[in-house]
């Protein structure tokens, strides 16, 4: 239950009569407001710090995010200011948190934004404002954004991804089945003619795409340029040995927007059908590339590179389920959104989560995979989630259980690693994907059936038995650090 | 070779039963159901011929395995697929796509390179069997 604290101060001499008032004094705690249908909504877990009062906390954040500064200001006096204010309007412990556990007091505080705070069409303005000074707040020991409700109206100034799940398959002609891909290993060290090898056999034998890692750009062992060549030459080669169109992910990350603008149309010249951009180029660059993508039909390839640095921790930084939500409006193809089953952190249904985030047309709420709002994208495209990371074939009916057909299952080390070499890992993988999405149409059971179905495919495929063998003992169980905390309780019929 | 599009290309040939529970598959999730078929399997090729128009709202799957093995008669030495399609809101695309015929020969393709400046190659795919007419291009 929230605590009665000192609201609201709705007398206008005493509000402004200078000095130091709490952040509800200034109003930024409004128990009693209803958010509007274009109000952007978030919800922020907080732990105060000792003897910091949970709403006091919840309207610190409301105000940092917005206007507020540590003193009364009479400038507010020249705006109408209340419409500039951002408004905590519920606070709720969290549970499984505070005394009787091994953790600190945490809250949920829902705070509602009235859209006139945000720029059209830019997540570097929604950024600067909702996570820009907040998370070093003093009064907080802690903080992080868990859920962001985007209002329709907002939506709708973003162009979102360049080309989509449906208009990627209709360029690629791949239907019904998951794509597969492989990231190219050692991820440094090989020259490109060296690299340019390890495409073609991947994409010869049986991937769809293969892809640069997040540290590949232009380093002394490789040159940018030389690589683009020698990647062309794979793919154009491998899609003539199987008549199926392929495409390697061109990592065009750079210094500077002028250099990956250079590689960008280096890439489109020589005809790939597919570029890629890290993360960490921020959300600016992230935008621009995507407008480039667009004009010249390129899918976008984003890789997560240091996510893990803000999402991981359940008590700071900013849940990956928001960055997926930014990631669609600023208009990326692809994203990498877990495996729950491989090497990087998942808990599954968090990580279904973030995949309903990047596929539905409509999120309905849904607490269990930590999605705290239902969220209209308005028609907005659909993002490929890729997953990536530690899978390998013997998985392939848990992937597919989970994550169904639109995702891109990457298995680097799983393809390259194949003791019959690179090729013979592609076959494997891809014999193994056909034949569990055969079983599963045909209406197998296939998280029971799964193990058998890949046994008996190995019996006719013997790189499959192969990948088998090699890899039938590796599974990586660690407690996933971000869950959905949540009690669920009946609903009332 | 082998010509690896669509969804089964590396398993074995489908026989008429696998073929038609993939379809019944498509048709319990409401899916239209088409066969299509081409003497010019270039992966850049995306109008393959129809064999009729999309079967909608089809109730039972053998009505679409018959029109299969009509389109086999008629063609018998060309590509044929099986694909659904989903109408829904915000797909309104191609769902499944399958190989279910293949000529008894695939001379597959060959990769034509024009070198140019700075390295780059242009690339051209070249269909071998569209080196001879239509019709004519799978017999032997």
């Amino acid at each position: 239950m929230n605590k009665p604290v000192e609201g609201r101060i709705t007398d206008m001499k005493e509000r402004y009569k200078g000095g130091v008032l709490k952040y509800a004094q200034m109003g930024y705690w409004r128990p009693d407001y209803e958010p509007k249908e274009t109000d952007m909504i978030c919800v922020f877990r907080i732990t105060p710090q000792e003897g910091v009062d949970a709403i006091e906390a919840a309207a610190a954040v409301a105000g940092e995010s917005s206007t507020a500064t540590w003193t009364v200001v009479w400038t507010d006096l020249l705006t109408a200011h209340e419409n500039y204010q951002a408004k905590a309007y519920r606070v709720d412990p969290v549970p499984g948190t505070g005394p009787g556990t091994d953790k600190e007091q945490q809250y949920f505080a829902y705070i509602a934004y009235d859209i006139i705070l945000f720029e059209e069409g830019s997540i570097a303005n929604v950024t600067a404002s909702l996570i820009g000074n907040v998370f070093s707040f003093k009064p907080l020991k802690a903080g992080r954004l868990e859920d962001i409700r985007v209002p329709v109206a907002y939506v709708k100034t973003f162009k979102g991804p360049p080309t989509g799940i449906i208009v990627e398959r209709e360029r690629l002609d791949k239907f019904g089945r998951p794509l597969l891909g492989a990231t190219m290993k050692p991820k440094l060290g090989l020259s490109g003619k060296n690299y340019g090898r390890v495409v073609y056999e991947g994409l010869t034998g049986g991937l769809d795409f293969t892809k640069d890692d997040e540290n590949i750009n232009s380093q002394p062992f490789m040159h940018w340029r030389d690589r683009f060549l020698f990647c062309m030459e794979a793919v154009n080669k491998a899609q003539a040995n199987t008549g199926e169109i392929k495409g390697h992910y061109l990592n065009v990350t750079a210094a500077d927007m002028e250099e990956m603008y250079r590689r960008a149309e280096f890439a489109k010249s020589l005809g790939s059908n597919i570029i890629m951009i890290d993360l960490i180029v921020g959300w600016t660059a992230i935008q621009s590339m995507s407008n480039w993508s667009r004009q010249n039909d390129m899918i976008l390839h984003m890789h997560r590179a240091g996510h893990g640095t803000y999402t991981r921790q359940k008590n700071h930084g900013v849940s990956f389920r928001v960055m997926a939500k930014w990631l669609r409006l600023a208009g990326v193809d692809h994203l990498h959104a877990g495996t729950a089953v491989g090497k990087l952190e998942g808990d599954p249904m968090t990580v279904q989560g973030y995949y309903n985030v990047c596929r539905e047309g409509y999120n309905k709420q849904d607490l269990s995979r930590g999605l705290f709002f239902d969220q209209d994208w308005c028609d907005m495209k659909k993002v490929m989630p890729v997953a990536s990371g530690g899978i390998h074939v013997g998985q392939m009916h848990q992937l597919i259980d989970l994550f169904g057909d639109d995702v891109v299952l990457q298995f680097g080390g799983g393809t390259i690693g194949h003791p019959a070499g690179i090729q013979a890992g592609a076959i494997a993988n891809r014999v193994g994907l056909e034949v569990m999405i055969k079983a599963r149409n045909e209406g197998k059971d296939i998280i029971n059936e799964g193990p058998t179905i890949l046994k008996n495919a190995a019996k006719t495929c013997k790189p499959l038995e192969q990948a088998l063998e090699t890899w039938k003992d590796v599974s990586f169980n660690y407690t996933s650090t971000d869950t959905p905390d949540f009690v669920a309780t009946p609903t009332a019929s | 070779m082998r010509i690896t599009q669509g969804q089964f290309s590396f398993l074995p040939d489908l026989t008429d039963d696998e073929i038609r529970a993939q379809i019944d598959y498509a048709i319990s999730k409401g899916w239209a159901v088409s066969v299509e078929w081409t003497d010019d399997p270039h992966p850049r090729n995306c109008y393959w011929n129809m064999w009729g128009i999309p079967m909608f709202q089809i109730k039972d799957g053998a009505a679409a395995l018959y029109e299969v093995n009509a389109c086999r008669k008629a063609h018998p030495e060309v590509y044929i697929k099986v694909n659904a399609f989903d109408s829904t809101r915000g797909v309104e695309s191609m769902v499944m796509s399958f190989i279910v015929q293949r000529p008894s020969h695939e001379p597959g393709f060959g990769l034509q390179r024009t070198e140019e400046a700075g390295r780059t190659i242009r690339y051209t795919t070249i269909s071998y069997a569209t080196q001879r007419p239509s019709g004519e291009r799978y017999s032997s």
